[in-house]
């Protein structure tokens, strides 16, 4: 078994071993080796089309929701394979929660928008569920400006607001990782602000992985940062190395702006 | 002429043939809704509601048999066609997008779609009525649900073919199988949508006669047993015009105006319920 590209000293969440992606006949990954620390924010950096939402979505199996995706080699989750075909792919998501690059709340109540991923995989009783409710909307800080209206619509919220509620309904779930797809390209810096607060205190409880497209971002927020070009995990390690001595050249063109 | 006279002489020209073959279809439609309505409107009385169709060379008599028929019947096609019809859309659009079966699936309620109503009828006839024994209401509501089902099929495959991507993925990011993700969120998405649909395809068949001839028969005694031929407008309609009796002709403006008011309620209503679409 290969090395990963970079022993981070903590424990994994998820090790990715010689992963490779395929959309069709193209290869969108390439042998990517790299594991995911444990409670810990790990960013994915680099120019559109390298692949890091791809790999994002290998670790949930959202692709498999298309035909003709396909990923090989493995993801290592608790010692086991999350690609083997047996792998029960609703369980898989139940315990690695997504964040999309767009709000996208059910059109339901905002209580239920909460309630619903909860119900799918435990029965709990009316006032067990009130709590677990207003325990998720408080991880994402979003309680004190929905308490008043949990029966109106999750659609009536503004984009902020439905990216907090987006977040509250993965954390209710009580997933061990949690993965976040730019989710705050659609925002205004106010929201964003918020959300990555959000992150800094969600990585107490949970395992992060983000993908970015802004590295000041990146910078701010995450522990460990890979740096992805065409598929290929260029570099990974600290994100205070990345940044400050970023070990390949082409990682410190990007990261300088000279291309991407 | 220069090139800019040129032009606007062209552009008024094609405006003035757009106007007039506008016009064309207004004149038919304007002119077919005040027959309607002036016919329809002096026939319209409390006996029609009140009293059964009248027996032949009798005086006044109503539509209460019929009215009470159609409505029975078209509450059973849609009780049958309303279930099958969303159900087959789901499958369509959220687990059969690229299947063989659903090709084949989607290509006959193409065939069905625009089948003539009076070969569903037959059929109706042939494997329903001829095998049970006899004309009824039930056969009726079959060959009417036959003709509403993949009306509803195709709005709801279409409608949800709108939802977008994102919407379901993060249902299913939350670990929903994929009949919770259909039937609680995607399907919940464009309700307004698939309600629209249902009632259109009720329209539809509420004037529908050539299925209902072979079919529900008629019957001018009031009856609400769906097992025994029944009356219903569309048949009334067609059997009162073409008599000589001036009160049975009357009779058939009545309820030729009462089935274009609804059809014309149900559309306006649709169209006010879902002005603000998806409010939840």
């Amino acid at each position: 078994m290969p090395e990963p590209t970079v022993p981070t000293g903590n424990p994994a969440a998820l090790q990715i071993r010689n992963l490779d992606f395929y959309y069709g006949d193209f290869k969108g990954l390439k042998n990517v080796n790299i594991d995911i620390a444990h409670k810990k924010v790990t960013a994915f950096i680099g120019p559109s089309g390298c692949g890091k939402s791809t790999l994002l979505r290998t670790f949930n199996r959202m692709y498999d929701l298309y035909p003709g995706q396909r990923a090989e080699g493995e993801i290592l989750f608790h010692g086991k394979n999350l690609l083997d075909k047996k792998q029960d792919v609703n369980m898989v998501r139940a315990k690695i929660g997504m964040v999309f690059q767009k709000p996208t709340p059910f059109p339901m109540t905002i209580y239920e928008n909460i309630a619903f991923g909860v119900r799918l995989y435990e029965n709990m009783s009316k006032a067990a569920m009130d709590d677990r409710v207003e325990w998720a909307l408080n991880k994402a800080a979003l309680w004190g400006e929905v308490k008043d209206k949990l029966n109106q619509s999750g659609l009536s919220l503004s984009g902020g607001q439905q990216q907090r509620l987006c977040i509250a309904r993965a954390v209710a779930v009580k997933p061990e990782v949690v993965l976040l797809d730019e989710p705050t390209s659609a925002l205004d810096p106010i929201s964003t602000a918020k959300v990555e607060e959000l992150i800094n205190e969600l990585k107490s409880e949970y395992t992060i992985a983000i993908v970015t497209h802004n590295m000041q971002q990146a910078a701010r927020i995450s522990d460990y940062t890979a740096f992805m070009y065409l598929g290929e995990l260029i570099e990974f390690n600290e994100t205070g190395t990345i940044f400050m001595r970023p070990g390949k050249k082409q990682t410190e063109d990007y990261i300088t702006g000279r291309f991407g | 002429m220069n090139l800019y006279t040129r032009r606007i002489w062209t552009n008024r020209i094609g405006i003035a043939l757009s106007m007039f073959a506008m016009a064309l279809g207004l004149v038919a439609l304007m002119w077919i809704l005040w027959t309607l309505f002036s016919k329809g409107f002096a026939a319209l009385s409390l006996d029609l509601f009140t009293q059964d169709t009248p027996a032949p060379g009798s005086d006044g008599g109503g539509l209460r048999n019929a009215i009470v028929g159609s409505g029975l019947i078209l509450f059973f096609s849609m009780l049958i066609s309303t279930p099958i019809g969303i159900l087959a859309g789901i499958y369509l659009a959220e687990y059969g997008r690229i299947s063989k079966f659903a090709a084949f699936t989607r290509f006959m309620t193409d065939i069905m779609l625009s089948a003539p109503s009076i070969v569903i009828g037959l059929f109706v006839y042939a494997l329903f009525v001829a095998t049970t024994g006899g004309f009824s209401g039930w056969a009726g509501s079959l060959a009417l649900a036959l003709i509403a089902i993949p009306v509803v099929v195709r709005t709801t495959e279409n409608m949800l073919k709108l939802v977008p991507p994102s919407l379901r993925e993060a249902a299913f990011a939350i670990g929903a199988p994929r009949w919770q993700v259909s039937l609680k969120v995607t399907l919940r998405a464009v309700k307004s949508g698939v309600v629209t649909g249902v009632l259109l395809a009720m329209a539809r068949i509420t004037g529908e006669t050539a299925p209902l001839l072979f079919t529900a028969l008629n019957n001018q005694f009031f009856s609400t047993d769906m097992g025994s031929p029944m009356g219903n407008l569309p048949v009334v309609i067609y059997q009162f015009a073409l008599s000589p009796y001036d009160n049975w002709v009357n009779l058939a403006w009545g309820g030729a105006l009462l089935i274009a008011l609804v059809v014309l309620a149900v559309n306006i209503g649709v169209r006010i319920a879902f002005r603000n679409k998806d409010k939840l």
